[in-house]
């Protein structure tokens, strides 16, 4: 079905293309029915008097969030943002520019609430709240991937992610929302996960993935589910139980928690790391889901909850979790205060998978082959959540240095790719935010463009063929689109892959392979 | 006093009114408003200190934007930095009486009326002639740099020409307006509109893009300490939420299986 698009090429560097208006325009991704917006709280369809409704929202919202209002008035138009989004830089649509995406909620503002908007609308560009630009929002706000880039050039941080979440949450009210997010969010409060597996299906595939891992590497790793009393929870993207390649990730954290000789466990109950509330803008959805954590972690009675790779939920988690549901320290609720006393205080909470591994690479407690990576030439790719909203191991810059360390101490060939499209300057790979859905491939396909661009540069440079990645979405994503660009679609590999790869097992006493390598020794 | 100088100084201070009652107003909203989750963009600071330093690079140097774009970052810092020492010097014509000697050193200042116009001439042009600026930009865009324009091109022409205008008299009137002692003011073309644009902008400045003075200091992705693990950041509305909603979150938001 994606063969369709049309593949932009990938130039040698990215030039800012001349705008072509109306080239996204379009209806946006499928909408959501009754049936997934009724466990959401949200209306079925369209409301009638929608209008109202909508601009009563967007009332309660900016009087919620600073953010909202403050951006709102504060942009002076001065076009810095314009070529910093990749989907504008991939269709060349200038609603795509963030401003231009922003303006549409803007200008609505302008209409309703501003003194200038009300009585002199031409001026200063206030324009009604009609279907038509309802039309437009719903379009245009499942074209940004909230990955933030735009807020990090913008003089002021105008974060255009905040305006696009409170949209589709003012969509969301009217009953216009969108269904590949809000089905998903339904299995994720009911069920625990996005992929709506139940319990029994989870322990399946983790008793044929302890199989697996012991056939291929003669240890008994194991990868528990449900194990009350647990040092650690581990809450990881569902995508880590079943996607590939998410689940070589998955294999290399059991192996690193084996190694290091802790006790740990999955949660049948909040099985499910990722958080789509954020990607819908609703607060008490997020809160919801989250929720479902705190208390999976207070049942089964853990001292330390660690996140797999995944990027918007390592921001919910770093960044959200202690406001939402009180995990980390001073909530005072009495779950949050219960939390509190059982969680193991030497620890952050929560902690990323990466900072687990990158603290035992440093205590030494773990040892690897990085020969077994040889044939690989590695490179980072930064999850626009991970780059730009979080932190890791609580030093400046953190989430840009461990996981490159962690990557570096397991193998030899490492390569950057260029400074403007990494770290905070990372471009999305274009399936965050809630777009990872097929009736969004074009804009999937196309706003990849400017990081297959940087990709495509190192792999002429350096023979890069391994592109290494810490968001479930990521590597879903590019599983689909690098093929469209000519890379080799199973060159992108998660992080604990690689950990995986090179990690140096301790075997049990009397296994086969134990006897194999006393034989070598003895044939030297 | 002469027609003109009464309806100018009615103008002002009616202009200052505007002006102080709307931004108190946008600076109590923004106040008030609170920011419930924590939302920092990279590089961010870890320690209120950095927040601090991080702010500071901002409003001076405009880090971000000489991130974004170096030519959009050379004007607009142009224009800023030559219209703040303009200010700076302005203030010789509202003190009454003799100025403190200290403010003779601001003399030279009067030559960054030129960064400030050259900034400005940059500043349009880049909204004319780069089409994507062009897209976003609507009628007031181009108004509000057009009216700088005129204030500094007017004030540069009075100042470097010979086209002056009766200082002591600027200052009588000028200062009058302060200590609520009116005097006549000049009654040259170029001085006029000089003020009145001036008395637009001090008007328009709550109701327009100009709350960006303001705003940067309460935006949440630059103001905030990158410290979410280690202190809990959270609402007035999501506290009281908390409190009265669980029980509905529950019902409302599908069913639990437990
Ligand atoms: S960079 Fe910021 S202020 Fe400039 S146009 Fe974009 S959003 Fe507005
Ligand atoms: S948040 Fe990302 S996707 Fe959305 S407008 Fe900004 S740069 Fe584009």
């Amino acid at each position: 079905m994606a063969d369709e698009y049309e593949v932009p090429e990938l130039p040698t560097y990215i030039e800012i293309p001349d705008i072509n208006e109306g080239i996204m325009d379009g209806e946006g991704p499928f909408k959501s029915s009754e049936e997934f917006q009724a466990p959401l709280g949200f209306p079925g369809e369209k409301v009638e008097n929608w209008k109202e409704k909508a601009i009563d929202k967007m009332a309660d919202l900016k009087s919620k969030y600073r953010s909202v209002q403050v951006f709102l008035d504060m942009c002076v138009k001065c076009g810095a943002c314009t070529d910093k989004c990749h989907y504008f830089l991939g269709t060349s649509d200038p609603k795509n520019m963030p401003v231009a995406r922003q303006d549409l909620f803007r200008s609505v503002y302008r209409r309703y609430f501003t003194f200038s908007g009300k009585y002199f609308p031409k001026l200063v560009g206030a324009k009604e709240l009609d279907d038509e630009m309802l039309d437009d929002w719903y379009n245009y706000y499942h074209q940004c991937s909230q990955c933030r880039r735009c807020s990090v050039f913008c003089p002021y941080g105008i974060d255009t992610a905040e305006i696009s979440m409170a949209a589709r949450e003012v969509l969301d009210v009217v009953g216009v929302g969108q269904k590949y997010c809000n089905q998903i969010l339904g299995k994720a409060v009911t069920v625990g996960n996005n992929l709506g597996l139940p319990e029994p299906a989870l322990r399946d595939t983790l008793v044929d993935l302890e199989e697996e891992v012991e056939e291929d590497t003669g240890v008994p790793i194991k990868y528990p589910l449900d194990q009350k009393g647990s040092e650690i929870l581990l809450v990881t993207p569902s995508a880590d139980f079943f996607a590939e390649p998410h689940i070589d990730g998955l294999i290399g954290y059991g192996k690193v928690f084996h190694q290091d000789g802790v006790t740990w466990t999955l949660s049948s109950y909040a099985s499910e790391a990722a958080n789509f509330g954020m990607f819908i803008g609703s607060y008490d959805v997020m809160r919801k889901a989250a929720l479902r954590i705190r208390k999976a972690a207070l049942d089964l009675e853990v001292s330390r909850i660690i996140v797999g790779e995944c990027g918007h939920a390592w921001r919910v988690a770093y960044s959200f979790w202690n406001t939402l549901s009180g995990v980390g320290s001073g909530a005072s609720d009495e779950f949050a205060l219960k939390l509190q006393n059982q969680l193991d205080s030497r620890y952050p909470q929560p902690q990323h998978i990466i900072e687990y591994t990158y603290n035992l690479i440093q205590e030494g407690k773990i040892e690897f082959d990085k020969s077994e990576n040889d044939h690989r030439t590695v490179t980072f790719h930064d999850s626009c959540n991970v780059a730009r909203a979080t932190n890791m191991g609580g030093i400046p810059n953190g989430q840009f240095i461990l996981p490159r360390e962690v990557i570096k101490s397991v193998c030899n060939n490492y390569v950057d790719m260029e400074r403007g499209t990494i770290m905070e300057s990372t471009f999305c790979c274009g399936g965050g935010g809630g777009l990872l859905t097929d009736d969004l491939m074009e804009i999937r396909i196309k706003g990849a463009m400017p990081r297959m661009q940087a990709l495509k540069e190192v792999e002429k440079s350096d023979g890069v063929d391994t592109l290494a990645a810490i968001c479930a979405i990521c590597k879903s994503q590019f599983t689909k689109v690098l093929p469209k660009f000519d890379f080799d679609p199973y060159m992108i590999v998660s992080v604990h892959q690689l950990v995986s790869d090179a990690i140096v097992l301790e075997k049990p006493e009397g296994s086969d392979s134990e006897v194999e390598e006393s034989t070598e020794v003895t044939e030297e | 006093m002469t027609g003109i100088s009464i309806f100018f100084t009615v103008l002002f201070y009616l202009a200052s009114i505007v002006f102080i009652v709307g931004m108190a107003r946008k600076i109590y909203q923004y106040w008030v408003t609170p920011a419930p989750l924590k939302i920092p963009t990279a590089p961010t600071p870890l320690t209120k200190t950095g927040v601090y330093m991080r702010m500071a690079r901002e409003v001076t140097l405009f880090e971000s934007l000489f991130k974004s774009n170096k030519w959009t970052w050379l004007f607009g810092w142009m224009f800023h930095i030559g219209l703040f020492l303009v200010l700076i010097r302005h203030i010789r014509y509202f003190w009454p009486g003799e100025i403190p000697e200290i403010f003779l050193l601001t003399q030279p200042f009067k030559y960054a009326a030129f960064a400030m116009v050259i900034g400005l001439v940059g500043l349009i042009g880049r909204r004319i002639f780069v089409e994507r600026v062009r897209y976003i930009s609507a009628p007031s865009d181009y108004l509000m740099l057009l009216m700088l324009l005129i204030i500094g091109v007017s004030g540069v022409v009075m100042t470097f020409t010979t086209n002056h205008t009766d200082v002591v008299m600027v200052k009588d009137f000028a200062s009058g307006l302060i200590t609520f002692n009116w005097a006549d003011m000049p009654t040259e073309i170029q001085w006029v509109i000089h003020l009145l644009m001036v008395i637009v902008l001090i008007a328009i400045f709550p109701i327009s893009k100009l709350l960006h003075v303001p705003g940067i200091f309460f935006s949440p992705t630059r103001n905030q300490v990158d410290d979410a693990r280690r202190r809990r950041h959270i609402s007035p509305w999501a506290l009281e939420q908390e409190a009265n909603n669980d029980e509905k979150l529950g019902q409302t938001l599908g069913k639990d299986n437990n």
